[in-house]
């Protein structure tokens, strides 16, 4: 999977508080119609500058605290294309790829606001074509890899027969 | 044979091979929770990925806690198909007032040792306290676990808590965790589990355990895990039936890192606007002028806290122009807190007592700061906009350190009061 997109950077634990409140998130439950309010709390300007395709670029601990599924989906919903970090928080990390939000592992620090950035899922490489930059990317284990390919957690079901496969012994460590 | 850790060794029973830290796995869970704050709701999202209705539906609770008497139609709209949908599955409901999940369900005896449990929400952690593997997880992945009963894990690292040593009086369990998320940080714990141990543990009460598992997510982890002892067999008792048998790591068990904390001369920790992981002593904030108190949640609502604050409070009165909000963690924390007397203790001191419930944690209900105010929360959690106004600055501390707060109308250290 190539994804090509300019990014938009946020810093260190960005909490998903911060990518949808709680007070906006209980009030509906059509998600995209959160897309205005989406990163608010953080920066109440970012959402109208995000445009269909855009990634995000963040520093370590994206998508700390609440469980809440909606921020990967509200993200999604707004057109973000992957997320980058330097590190992801767990829940926030196997909810994105269950959506088929694409998530990068890796060292961000030279991604700029404004950069094209261009993803390699499978080879776990970025690069900014524009300034020659090249990343290296913490490859995603192949079970998150099949899910993100058919699209999130619900087309990964109906290729597969309704049941996730087995991990092979040794295959995804990690 | 490898000597392996509590979460390996629980993950390990359960995938029916011997698991070790960095593999993954498939599952089986015994226990799953989901609750009314989250969108998608679990139980459309079992839908939507194409399942009729949960696998062992007697293993999975439905629970009324975040938005509880229900503010708008759409919540109780909410509630009323969460209702619906455990009465046609024959699934488990708690209702409103029963309180929140964390506190309710092993209140309740459906949490058990050595148990392997997932939750839709983050504070799933909190369960460990009980000697259990219990983790926060999406609505997708809780929907799977409905569907299917298992779940994928990557089996975590393991760190070990050692805490030794033991805090004066007016020096709880909160500031504890606030304190060890103050030296450990947000990230470094992401994706592992903790172990807690030591002698501080072993004196340590089942509220007070509670309220340091649940500090576990804000530490990024995955689990936080206490162990099997006295405290807990006689906490359990009258709780659970039939047998059960506590886990313990094997000895020589990896962990990659053990960390030891003393706990002698801790002073009352408090987290400023707007992480919790800006931590700081009282004395550096003491002073900081307070409009509102909030007591409650599944960090610090149980009786240990409400005790807490009525010890402060007894035979005195809130600052004039502060207010204070109590949400009983749990229908049996409010019986335990009425028959003590500690209720009265707080309403005489001019609290306002809200339903059992995670009242005004996540500001979808009861008690909405005004702009520019100052909350002293005892909750996890205080993100700008966290109780429902992005205009309110949120300190959390201790119950003790919130009621002495607002007895003085200003960030107060409690051991002054006691
Ligand atoms: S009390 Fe607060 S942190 Fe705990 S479950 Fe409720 S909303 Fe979440």
């Amino acid at each position: 999977m190539i994804i090509e997109g300019r990014a938009h950077r946020v810093g260190d634990d960005v909490n998903t508080d911060y990518i949808i409140p709680a007070r906006h998130k209980s009030r509906t439950e059509d998600i995209a119609s959160l897309v205005p309010v989406l990163f608010e709390d953080l920066d109440p300007t970012l959402a109208s500058r995000i445009r269909p395709g855009d990634l995000v670029a963040a520093g370590h601990n994206f998508g700390m605290g609440s469980s809440r599924e909606t921020a990967p989906r509200l993200l999604r919903a707004a057109g973000i294309s992957a997320v980058l970090a330097a590190s992801f928080a767990r829940i926030f990390f196997r909810n994105a790829v269950n959506v088929g939000l694409p998530v990068v592992e890796c060292d961000t620090s030279q991604i700029a606001d404004g950069d094209v950035v261009l993803v390699d899922l499978e080879a776990g490489s970025a690069r900014i074509p524009a300034r020659g930059v090249e990343i290296k990317a913490h490859p995603l284990p192949p079970l998150m890899l099949e899910i993100l390919r058919s699209g999130g957690i619900k087309g990964y079901l109906e290729a597969q027969g309704r049941s996730v496969r087995r991990p092979r012994k040794g295959e995804d460590r990690v | 044979m490898a000597a392996l850790t509590i979460a390996e060794r629980i993950l390990s029973r359960r995938c029916g091979r011997e698991a070790h830290a960095g593999e993954f796995v498939v599952a089986e869970v015994d226990v799953m929770m989901a609750h009314d704050g989250n969108r998608p709701l679990v139980i459309d999202t079992l839908r939507e990925l194409g399942f009729a209705k949960p696998r062992r539906p007697a293993q999975l609770f439905l629970v009324l806690d975040h938005a509880v008497p229900p503010p708008t139609a759409v919540v109780a709209n909410i509630h009323d198909r969460m209702r619906a949908f455990a009465e046609e599955h024959g699934s488990n409901l708690l209702e409103e007032g029963e309180g929140v999940c964390h506190i309710a369900l092993p209140e309740l005896g459906h949490v058990r040792p050595g148990d392997l449990v997932v939750g839709s929400d983050s504070h799933t952690t909190t369960l460990g306290a009980v000697n259990c593997l219990a983790t926060g997880m999406g609505s997708s992945d809780m929907a799977l676990a409905a569907a299917k009963g298992e779940v994928w894990f990557r089996v975590p690292e393991t760190l070990r808590i050692v805490l030794g040593g033991a805090p004066g009086p007016g020096v709880d369990a909160k500031d504890v965790a606030q304190y060890l998320i103050r030296r450990l940080g947000l990230h470094r714990s992401n994706y592992r589990s903790l172990e807690f141990q030591g002698p501080a543990v072993a004196q340590m009460s089942m509220d007070g355990r509670f309220t340091l598992a649940n500090a576990a997510v804000e530490l990024g982890a995955k689990c936080g895990i206490f162990p099997g002892d006295a405290v807990l067999r006689s906490w359990l008792e009258g709780r659970i039936e039939g047998r059960f048998e506590f886990v313990a790591p094997d000895p020589g068990a990896v962990y990659e890192e053990s960390f030891e904390f003393d706990l002698g001369g801790l002073a009352p920790q408090v987290a400023r606007p707007h992480s919790p992981g800006d931590v700081v002593d009282v004395g550096e904030v003491e002073g900081t002028p307070v409009q509102m108190v909030f007591i409650g949640t599944c960090s610090a609502g149980r009786l240990d806290d409400l005790r807490a604050a009525a010890r402060v409070l007894e035979g005195r009165s809130l600052s004039p122009g502060v207010r204070m909000v109590v949400a009983p963690g749990s229908a049996e924390v409010y019986h335990s807190a009425l028959r003590e007397g500690v209720i009265e203790t707080l309403v005489t001191a001019g609290a306002c007592i809200v339903p059992p419930g995670c009242g005004p944690c996540a500001g979808i209900a009861q008690g909405i700061p005004a702009d520019g105010e100052n909350v002293v929360s005892s909750g996890p959690r205080n993100f700008r906009g966290r109780m429902g106004n992005p205009e309110a600055n949120i300190f959390l501390a201790s119950a003790a350190t919130a009621a002495a707060s607002a007895y003085v109308g200003a960030i107060t250290d409690p051991r002054r009061l006691l």
